[in-house]
């Protein structure tokens, strides 16, 4: 140890160990058991720390902040109802594979298991929604900690890591000697980063050979920040692509070759061209439920090709013909070495025959039931707007550059159907647990990213009501986002079930005499409100919202949209994948 | 299918909550759990006994080598391995139960390692299989108290679960 080396408290290291993590913000909330803690952020400026109103919010802030930036996000709350409130957050986090550093105070180590005040068993009530877990029990400890609590958190799967900070190793009366390490190396933890080379090379073959192949790419494409090489292969060998909810805008949503999302509520063609495949080249995707329908009567035609950083997702619902297990960003340029080498020795691969054959029916798909062609849209009922309009608009008026989130719902759908993004990391939304309040912090998290960029968040009144208490909170920071919010005056996805399998029995999914003048709501908060229910004026409201008039303020459209829309396609239960609901009438 | 899979982890406080919150998680079947610290005091062995079909064994064997104190997962079911478990049982021996179990210990070697004036407490390694067909040899009122150990095993010839 150097003669230069500093003596810390524990709260002291634990906040240089997170500046020397690179950590620009802590998203949290102080009490008893985090005032420690709290007293040495106070006593530094290099990590701002972003005082919430409910700790889930905190969680779902730093999550928007992780998914638009790729870089951990981090949480701080305090021990008992602050840990337990974040557990919600960690869990969305856990589902989506989002990198995540949550530190919790506790109870004094000596008082750990009496019953104390505000103490509950984090590492207990976190463990199955984390990637790892610490429990302080030497505050020397802390610099390690931290130090493998970021590595676990960003390498392999990535996934939130909880630290349990007991108060007594905190205790600013005992310093320690202060070092971050360089590295951070556990025999235990060696996450894959190469593919079997061999693998990559069959893959390479089946692709070439394949004469009704379709790309499927998911949220893992996203994360491993290879869209761009995925891309490049996708277009040098000219197979569509489809994406699920959590990858979205990795393949640019605009490209003619994008056939739209895929699963219960993907387009028509996406589903018909995933079953009557001959070749499914997954992508960081994980056969989700929402996605396959029946595994059992999942593509029976098609070899499957999946890579994947996690062997465990591997071969989990479907069988994979050709596992890689490996990051996108190393396996993807490899594959597309490979590629583009057997095309120039081979030019008659891939069969651009079968390959227009292919496309001819996907267009065939595409104009009978293609979201753009649908009966659907129609008008909505009187003094109301149909959502796919709102989206639409909101897409138009931002050039489809926004970074939006969403809450969970119909309103999900629409914007993951009708917004087509260009770029990743720009869709954030809670694909895997599907958390309803999600939307409007994790937009307030991607803002304190990207401060200058357009953030809107697309919800739903019932979503948004969840954490709706974090205007209080954009008020403070003065974050300038665009709450759109789809008002139906009903938990609609519910309602849609409801309708569609009770028999139309909504119980409990509406509250009609029971919501808040929204436009009164926000402005008591210092922001502003439209109120828009007319075809005719959303265009000029949306170009005010997302103009030069409004580009400081937190602006909040409540949109009345048609109480009875649904959201369609719809998978039908328990068939195949080319099974839907294509509307109303069926 | 019964399997029996070896972990070694490191062993540290939680670690095997972890193991033990998996399989409760995934909705998997632990029939028998051994573990104790290894001749390295930094790492634990433990051997599971559990069953499944493939895929679902497939799955156990990546869901533990997933969490992150887990440095080695192997399922000894895969080859050929040594299995044995520790059994005691307090059998009663009054009258003519009193060498009637005695004999019954001595076939299947097991060692009667302490006595009381009604009990043997009787000591027995073996097979899970050879386990059961002890308690099955003796009358059911005779045995008023069992522990099992749970499996250990390891695999044979020069293969080796380490670092």
């Amino acid at each position: 140890m150097s003669e230069q080396t500093e003596h810390l408290s524990g709260g002291d290291m634990l906040i240089r160990a997170l500046q020397d993590a690179g950590v620009e913000y802590i998203f949290g909330y102080p009490g008893g058991a985090a005032l420690h803690i709290y007293d040495a952020i106070f006593r530094q400026q290099r990590v701002e720390h972003i005082l919430v109103r409910h700790e889930q919010a905190a969680t779902h802030m730093a999550d928007g902040y992780a998914r638009a930036t790729g870089k951990p996000g981090v949480v701080l709350v305090t021990s008992g109802p602050g840990a337990t409130n974040a557990v919600t957050g960690i869990a969305t986090a856990y589902m989506d594979s989002i990198p995540m550093v949550v530190i919790s105070g506790q109870v004094a180590n000596e008082f750990i298991g009496t019953d104390a005040f505000q103490e509950t068993d984090m590492v207990g009530v976190s463990r199955p929604v984390v990637k790892h877990s610490y429990l302080v029990k030497e505050a020397s400890e802390i610099p390690r900690i931290v130090a493998e609590a970021f590595y676990i958190a960003s390498t392999g799967r990535p996934g939130p890591v909880v630290i349990d900070v007991p108060k007594d190793t905190t205790d600013p009366a005992q310093l320690f000697p202060y070092e971050f390490p360089d590295s951070v190396t556990l025999r235990s933890y060696n996450p894959t980063t190469r593919g079997h080379g061999g693998q990559i090379r069959k893959a390479a073959t089946a692709l070439l050979e394949a004469e009704r192949p379709v790309i499927y790419t998911g949220g893992g494409l996203v994360q491993g920040n290879a869209g761009s090489t995925l891309t490049s292969i996708a277009d040098m060998l000219g197979h569509p692509v489809t994406s699920t909810l959590m990858g979205l805008g990795a393949y640019p949503g605009s490209k003619p070759h994008f056939l739209g999302m895929l699963g219960m509520h993907g387009t028509y063609e996406a589903n018909m061209a995933m079953h009557h495949a001959d070749l499914i080249f997954a992508v960081g995707a994980r056969f989700d439920d929402r996605v396959t329908n029946d595994p059992a009567q999942f593509s029976p035609d098609a070899k499957i090709v999946h890579i994947d950083i996690d062997p465990a997702s591997i071969s989990k619902i479907v069988r994979a013909d050709i596992p890689i297990v490996g990051p996108v960003d190393s396996v993807l340029p490899e594959l597309k070495r490979i590629v583009n080498a057997e095309m120039a020795r081979d030019p008659s691969r891939p069969d651009r025959v079968a390959l227009a054959e292919w496309w001819e029916r996907i267009a065939r798909w595409r104009a009978e039931h293609g979201l753009d062609h649908d009966q659907r849209h129609r008008n909505g009922a009187a003094g109301s707007l149909l959502p796919q309009q709102v989206v639409q608009a909101v897409y138009r008026a931002t050039g489809g550059d926004a970074y939006v989130s969403s809450d969970v719902g119909q309103h999900q759908m629409f914007a993951a159907q009708y917004y087509h993004f260009d770029q990743p990391r720009r869709w954030i939304n809670s694909g895997g647990l599907g958390t309803m309040g999600f939307g409007l912090p994790a937009a307030m998290g991607v803002q304190f990213a990207h401060p200058d960029a357009v953030v809107a968040c697309i919800t739903g009144e019932g979503s948004f009501m969840m954490n709706m208490q974090e205007l209080s909170t954009c008020m403070q920071y003065a974050l300038p986002i665009k709450i759109i919010n789809l008002n139906n005056k009903a938990l609609g996805m519910v309602k849609q079930w409801q309708d569609m399998q009770y028999g139309g029995r909504h119980s409990h999914s509406t509250y009609r005499d029971a919501l808040p003048d929204f436009v009164h709501l926000v402005e008591s908060f210092g922001h502003v409100g439209y109120r828009v229910h007319d075809l005719g004026e959303l265009d000029a409201v949306m170009a005010d919202v997302f103009g030069e008039k409004h580009k400081g303020d937190l602006v909040f459209v409540d949109a009345h949209i048609d109480p009875d829309e649904h959201v369609y396609p719809m998978a039908i239960r328990g068939g195949a994948m080319k099974d839907m609901i294509l509307d109303r009438a069926v | 299918m019964r399997r029996l899979i070896a972990v070694l982890i490191e062993n540290e406080a939680g670690a095997l909550s972890r193991v033990v919150g998996l399989f409760a998680q995934r909705n998997y079947n632990i029939e028998s759990l051994s573990v104790a610290p290894t001749e390295d005091p930094t790492l634990s062995r433990l051997t599971l006994c559990t069953s499944g079909d493939d895929s679902k064994i497939e799955q156990i064997t990546k869901h533990l080598n997933r969490l992150i104190e887990v440095i080695r997962v192997v399922d000894l079911t895969d080859g050929e391995h040594v299995e044995r478990e520790m059994m005691l049982l307090k059998v009663r021996a009054e009258g003519v139960m009193r060498a009637e179990v005695k004999r019954t210990c001595d076939i299947f070697r097991g060692q009667i390692v302490d006595v009381a004036e009604s009990l043997y407490t009787v000591l027995l390694t073996g097979t899970s299989g050879k386990l059961d067909n002890f308690i099955r040899a003796l009358p059911k009122t005779a045995i008023v108290e069992v522990v099992r150990s749970g499996v250990s095993g390891i695999g044979r010839n020069e293969k080796i679960l380490g670092l």
